[in-house]
């Protein structure tokens, strides 16, 4: 849809829904909760391939894991879920877990360690993307049957070297934690794919719901486990449809045929805040927006032109217009609910100074290129960008393009400047830490092309050995410390400039209370939600 | 199966040169190296271009399109699954368009510079130049959100999908095979307000072509020589005028009905209709090549046996192509 029409469908119901109001006549049972989302990402609800956000909403109401996070209390961080208890062996790099007792799969299977080991196990072995979540603790193929082991009621992982319990823990709250059904699973493995293809479209778990169908880019149907033990949901069935259109979301929600609309725009949320059964939801998720400068740039690479950047961008304009209600402002690499998370945001726009650097620096005017892929929100952040560096006498050539195109060239270290996004992996701060401000190698040769640092040529001057020594360390206060001087030292000597941190805005039916969306570090939760 | 081939090659090579890259869309664009370059070799994208199309062209001819990115299913069962729904919509369109726009496209031609003509061409002018996006938001605005008079989008009410049994997967011919009326009732209801939509672009299309073939017939000898020899007006023009324009209305519909075949996609989005329109779209924009190509497979196969359907009907209207 162009801005145009955007802006025509608007006005329309605006105007219509001014002079007249839509009445809410229908209302959805009380024992079913009806959601409008896009769900046209969903590719699989396999937990061992699946890496998409509404798969993950799916996912995490379908698959208890060892260790997950409450939904009514976040920031308690992971906690026990089928794993009852935990012990961390002297040398850190055993972690045994003991089994909830009594827990049955979906199928009446019993929930044994033997279940966690295979669902671990077939991580590793079927190597989809996510499964680096699990690698990086230097699980292979061939060595899983050693150092993923169950015994008993107990399951043991054993990793390559010490780690912070808390950074193995945190990874085993991603989907990938989900624990499968082994039983039910390999009874419907084809051609020694563990199940793959089956779950992709079938679930296997022992989590407060199951799904019930997933029609691609239609619907989501999850019914209720009453035997879940934790309880038996409130709702008994929950509808996920794709509805596409923010406008349809709205006149949806606006009629009582919803319950939530997760994919509101902000005219939409304006207009749908003033009907008396709707409540908006806002609630901070886990993607950052930034930019950042490439290091072999001569002029860039200079700490004082670092520092001038992160001066000349008017975060409080682009936060108070085009992304109104959408971001809010945050200049640390870690979004906030996350272990370690900080809330300084010292830069705000000050040509003056930033002049003042610049100048220090030895450095005239000059021109670079901008790379932006082709979303709106990022060309309108990256033409601000170029109004307020002009006034410093920077010139922004902006070069938009597809994500093919913009991120080869940004992987290949080409681009002088970029204008990105990025959303962490897993609920933990070596996420964000380990790729933003961690390059053990910054030469051409090394390919590292995964780490953002590496794709701006940046030696991160320290920086690396401080992530490194803060993913193993084992008390989690002090790990949480290290990420905030981490953090701070960034802030001052990156050549990135955190700019926002992403809102979603949910329209609900007020009716409908406990529906907690994950924040920035987990998925959406079903189970705890009432009418 | 020449024009088949070469749309599948023009489709395949397309895919290949354009700026979407189809193993981000699988790993992300925060894999590395190494994970990168296992699903681009996966893929097959290894391989020459000539060898991957060989390839496609014979599992294509054994009724494999290949597995969607998207969906984690054969493409064979998602073109199943979308095609009726796009088939059931565009049908009614079509038929919205025919039983209205002819009717309309004659009478302002036999009324030429009349009222009647000007509101047809009110009315043709408005079904082009309005955005689609526009007209569908205000139509569920009003007859869904303030009226209720139409159900809301999708195909079914919430809490009718997936009820009765799907045998043809058009779900107003399944709930009759099942006497399900209710069900009936609601698909109904949920299909009137898209397809009249549709139906409406339709009617301008047609009624403009009607009333364009019509005069240059009225104007035609052979219609002052029907009137001087004292038959009627509407002998005239219905069974010489309108008579000699079938075969052209013929194509016209055929185009009008295989545009709508295809998938408007706008209207599939606004409604939320799963249909093809939306699919190959969804799958174009997630560099889901395999989705891509087996939804224009399908399209192109539309093109063909609407032209083909065209030709035997020519032959039964127009002797002398017999």
């Amino acid at each position: 849809m162009n801005a145009f029409n955007r802006l025509l469908s608007t006005a329309a119901i605006g105007l219509a829904v001014g002079l007249t109001s839509v009445a809410a006549v229908a209302e959805t049972p009380a024992n079913m909760l009806v959601i409008a989302n896009r769900i046209d990402d969903i590719t699989t609800i396999d937990p061992a391939q699946s890496f998409e956000f509404a798969g993950s909403d799916v996912s995490r109401n379908i698959y208890s894991k060892l260790v997950n996070f409450n939904p009514l209390n976040l920031d308690a961080g992971y906690q026990p879920d089928l794993a009852e208890s935990w012990t961390v062996s002297e040398d850190g790099r055993t972690i045994t877990f003991t089994m909830r007792e009594g827990v049955k799969f979906h199928s009446g299977n019993p929930v044994r360690a033997e279940d966690a080991e295979f669902s671990l196990r077939r991580v590793v072995i079927l190597n989809k993307t996510p499964s680096f979540i699990l690698t990086q603790f230097g699980f292979t193929a061939e060595n899983v049957d050693k150092t993923i082991v169950a015994d008993g009621n107990t399951i043991s992982i054993t990793t390559d070297k010490r780690y912070a319990t808390s950074f193995v823990l945190n990874c085993l709250t991603a989907v990938i934690g989900g624990i499968v059904d082994k039983e039910l699973v390999m009874a419907n493995e084809v051609d020694g794919d563990l199940g793959n293809s089956w779950l992709a479209t079938n679930s296997a778990g022992s989590g407060p719901y199951r799904l019930q169908g997933w029609k691609p880019n239609e619907s989501v149907t999850l019914v209720s486990n009453p035997d879940y033990y934790g309880g038996a949901p409130a709702m008994e069935r929950v509808i996920v449809r794709h509805v596409q259109e923010s406008a349809t979301q709205r006149l949806m929600l606006e009629r009582g045929d919803i319950d939530v609309a997760r994919n509101l725009n902000p005219e939409d949320v304006a207009g749908a805040n003033k009907a008396d059964d709707i409540a908006i939801d806002s609630e901070l998720r886990g993607r950052l927006m930034y930019i950042s400068v490439n290091q072999k740039h001569e002029h860039l690479a200079k700490p004082e032109v670092r520092q001038a950047i992160k001066y000349l961008v008017d975060y409080e304009g682009m936060q108070n217009s085009f992304l109104n209600g959408q971001y809010t402002i945050h200049q640390n690499f870690l979004p906030r609910t996350y272990l370690g998370a900080v809330d300084e945001n010292p830069f705000s726009l000050n040509i003056k100074k930033a002049k003042e650097l610049l100048a220090s620096a030895g450095v005239g005017p000059f021109e670079i290129e901008v790379g932006v892929r082709e979303a709106q929100e990022r060309i309108e952040i990256a033409q601000s960008l170029q109004n307020t560096f002009a006034q410093a006498g920077i010139t922004l050539n902006i070069t938009v393009g597809t994500a093919k195109a913009i991120l080869g060239r940004y992987r290949a270290r080409e681009l002088d400047m970029y204008v990105g996004a990025w959303g962490p992996d897993y609920p933990d701060p070596h996420t964000n830490a380990g790729t933003f401000a961690y390059n053990p190698d910054n030469s051409d040769e090394a390919k590292a092309t995964g780490l953002l640092a590496y794709r701006n040529a940046w030696d991160t001057g320290g920086l690396t050995e401080k992530v490194a020594a803060a993913v193993i360390e084992g008390d989690r206060d002090i790990r949480a410390k290290m990420y905030a001087d981490i953090q701070s030292e960034f802030r001052d000597i990156a050549p990135f400039a955190v700019l926002f941190q992403k809102i979603e805005q949910t329209g609900r039916n007020k009716v409908v209370k406990n529906l907690n969306l994950g924040g920035a570090i987990t998925a959406v939760s079903y189970w705890p939600v009432t009418k | 199966m020449v024009t088949m081939l070469g749309l599948m090659f023009v489709t395949f090579v397309i895919g290949r040169i354009m700026p979407i890259d189809p193993v981000l869309a699988i790993v992300g664009e925060q894999a590395s190296k190494s994970t990168y370059d296992a699903a681009y070799a996966q893929l097959g994208l290894d391989r020459p271009i000539i060898v991957q199309f060989s390839l496609y062209v014979w599992d294509v001819l054994h009724g494999d399109f290949g597995k969607s990115l998207l969906t984690a299913r054969p493409v064979a069962d998602d073109i199943k699954r979308v095609f009726p729904a796009t088939l059931e919509l565009a049908s009614i369109g079509v038929f919205f368009g025919i039983i209205l726009g002819v009717p309309l496209g004659v009478v302002a031609a036999v009324k030429r510079g009349s009222w009647i003509d000007q509101i047809a061409r009110v009315i043709a002018l408005v079904g082009y130049s309005m955005p689609i996006f526009w007209l569908g938001l205000m139509g569920l605005l009003v007859f869904y959100g303030i009226l209720g008079w139409v159900g809301g989008p999708g195909r079914v009410g919430i809490f009718n999908v997936d009820i009765v049994p799907s045998v043809t997967g058009m779900i107003l011919i399944d709930s009759l095979l099942d006497r399900n009326w209710p069900i009936f009732k609601d698909a109904l209801s949920h299909i009137v307000l898209p397809a009249s939509l549709l139906g409406y672009y339709s009617l301008a299309y047609i009624s403009r072509m009607t009333r364009s073939f019509m005069l240059e017939q009225l104007s035609a000898e052979y219609i002052t020589t029907a009137r001087v020899k004292g038959m009627s007006e509407s002998a005239v023009i219905w069974r010489h005028a309108f008579m000699n324009i079938r075969v052209q209305l013929i194509t016209v519909i055929a185009l009008s009905y295989a545009n709508l075949l295809e998938g408007s996609v706008l209207t599939e989005i606004i409604f939320s209709w799963p249909g093809i329109g939306s699919y190959i779209t969804t799958a174009l924009l997630s560099a889901d090549m395999n989705a891509v190509m087996g939804g224009t497979v399908v399209v192109g196969l539309i093109f063909i046996l609407l032209n083909i359907f065209s030709d035997l009907l020519y032959k039964l209207f127009d002797p002398r192509a017999k």
